[in-house]
């Protein structure tokens, strides 16, 4: 379980008037419970990335604790995985030499290694590519790559910043189901970033709502269709059923109002 | 049976194809898509060899109006010697020598003196420019003196390193290296301040401590620039030997170039220039193939 108890993060940022602090989140209380699948939802700028960035501990809040297990945060480590929008993969390894990079670094054995690497490239679907460089694959694979890594350390929870930003709607639409079928099999708790409404109802049972200036938490909703899915639903049924359309709506009409009251 | 046989051919003909795609299909498209990429690759390589014959062209053009040129006798054979005469007296200075040794003597020396300058600034350079790139304390400290001996010519420290070292082999080495190092290290900090934020952050999260982090995401990240810094290190390294021989040197392709300019033996001192200008090129053109082996990923991801 992570827990984050009244998190607030300033930054630097220099005007005419000299330098002035940017508060960029503010009074955050947060639950991440294991096995749970959360999903930051926000304008830009509304601090979603920072928030991730306290918790994989790449920055440290101003104010605030965040605590994995009982025990605090104080720097990016192995239990919590991160898979980034651009992959972030090493071009001079081969597909299956990413997915294992993190056994690598944990000074595993060779054939510790590559077992956990055909298992984990196996539960993404890519082992007819194992020997593949990554520059020859597409980028749909990349990001399934780039989570057989984060999964193959075994971490706690997986922290995914807009892992789908950058993929074409048919892509994206059928890894969306499979980040499904990756939560449901591997058990791990999740906590993604997106700006797509659409995605955030699907994937979510927490979906958070930040505001912005300073970044505040608006609302938190438990959600139903990822599991749904899993339990075997159709992704279009679950997508045009009523609630699903009118609860879009309802997320979409909060987000353009906040926006609103920005200009 | 001719339908086996063309059954044989088609996978034969696929066996020989890099395979590019990755998505199956039945085998009627993989056959024309098999023949597609065999019209491409064709088009590449013709593409290559036109590029390749323009810059022969130019370099004929140029022996051309060399040529007419001398054989018109339109500049005296002191300023400028035939190409006839160039190579004439290569046959010779290979065989009997210019001032007391062989032109391959020459060559060695001088190709000696670069590598070894090149070998020790790599070896020094790039450790400094990655802790340069990683702690910005050193940056601090070390980026200003390289900055302010970079842009002096070598020519103008070298009385100075005379004085210090000496006029033996050690100070021509030392002005080489020195001219090598800054662009090495310059690449080098350029190579580590490039690598990419979430490739960092990614390795960190993966459990990697900051050694690890060092060897296997910073460094391979930075190579392809060390390799253009040593690159362009190579190029200010084969300027610098002519200067570098001015010092009491006895052997050398710029030695020897130096002791003909000063009995105006103008066709010795074209076909040393002739001769460094292939050297460096056929090294220049063996890293640049070492780059594309090290990093053939560039630009396509």
């Amino acid at each position: 379980m992570i827990r984050l108890e009244s998190i607030g993060i300033c930054f630097p940022e220099k005007s005419q008037s000299g330098n002035q602090f940017i508060e960029v989140l503010s009074g955050i209380n947060l639950v991440l419970q294991d096995a749970s699948f959360t999903v930051i939802i926000g304008e830009s700028g509304c601090g979603k990335t920072t928030l991730l960035n306290v918790i994989a501990g790449f920055e440290k809040p101003t104010n605030g604790q965040v605590s994995i297990d009982g025990k605090p945060i104080l720097g990016p480590g192995a239990d919590r995985g991160v898979v980034f929008q651009d992959d972030a993969l090493l071009p001079w390894q081969s597909v299956k030499e990413n997915v294992a990079f993190g056994l690598q670094l944990a000074g595993k054995s060779k054939t510790e290694r590559d077992a956990k690497s055909l298992e984990y490239l196996r539960l993404t679907g890519l082992e007819a590519f194992a020997d593949y460089p990554i520059w020859k694959i597409s980028g749909g694979m990349r990001q399934r790559v780039g989570l057989a890594r984060a999964l193959a350390v075994d971490p706690r929870f997986l922290l995914l910043d807009e892992p789908l930003g950058a993929l074409d709607a048919l892509t994206r639409a059928r890894m969306q189901e499979h980040l499904l079928q990756v939560w449901k099999i591997s058990g791990k708790g999740m906590l993604m970033i997106t700006h797509s409404v659409e995605e955030a109802l699907f994937l979510a049972t927490d979906l958070v709502l930040l505001r912005a200036r300073p970044g505040r938490i608006e609302s938190i909703r438990k959600l139903e269709f990822g599991r749904r899915f899993a339990e075997g639903e159709s992704a279009r049924s679950i997508k045009s059923s009523r609630e699903f359309v009118e609860l879009r709506e309802q997320v979409l009409q909060e987000l353009l109002t906040s926006d609103e009251v920005m200009t | 049976m001719s339908e086996q046989t063309t059954e044989f051919a088609f996978n034969e003909l696929l066996e020989k194809t890099p395979r590019k795609d990755f998505i199956e299909m039945p085998k009627k498209n993989a056959l024309r898509s098999v023949l597609t990429q065999q019209l491409h690759q064709l088009k590449i390589w013709s593409q290559r060899r036109s590029d390749r014959t323009y810059s022969l062209i130019t370099f004929a053009l140029l022996l051309l109006v060399w040529t007419v040129i001398s054989s018109l006798k339109l500049v005296p054979e002191l300023f400028l010697p035939s190409p006839a005469a160039v190579l004439r007296k290569f046959i010779a200075v290979a065989d009997e020598g210019f001032v007391d040794a062989t032109l391959l003597a020459h060559t060695c020396t001088s190709v000696a003196r670069v590598l070894m300058a090149l070998l020790l600034a790599t070896a020094t350079a790039v450790p400094v420019g990655i802790f340069i790139g990683l702690n910005r304390y050193a940056r601090a400290t070390i980026d200003p003196l390289i900055d302010f001996y970079r842009p002096i010519p070598p020519l103008a420290y070298l009385p100075l390193i005379v004085i210090w070292f000496g006029i033996g082999e050690t100070s021509k080495i030392i002005l080489i290296f020195l001219a090598v190092f800054a662009p090495i290290s310059i690449a080098t900090v350029q190579g580590v301040l490039r690598v990419d934020q979430s490739r960092i952050r990614a390795t960190l999260s993966l459990g990697a401590n900051r050694w690890q982090l060092i060897r296997y995401v910073i460094i391979p990240s930075a190579t392809p620039d060390i390799l253009t810094g040593v690159r362009i290190g190579l190029g200010v390294g084969w300027s610098t030997l002519v200067a570098a021989e001015l010092i009491a040197a006895t052997r050398g392709l710029g030695f020897m170039i130096q002791s003909a300019a000063q009995f105006l033996v103008t066709d010795v001192v074209v076909m040393g220039i002739i001769v460094i200008a292939l050297i460096a090129f056929f090294f220049e053109s063996g890293l640049r193939r070492l780059q594309k082996a090290l990093v053939p990923w560039e630009g396509k991801i």
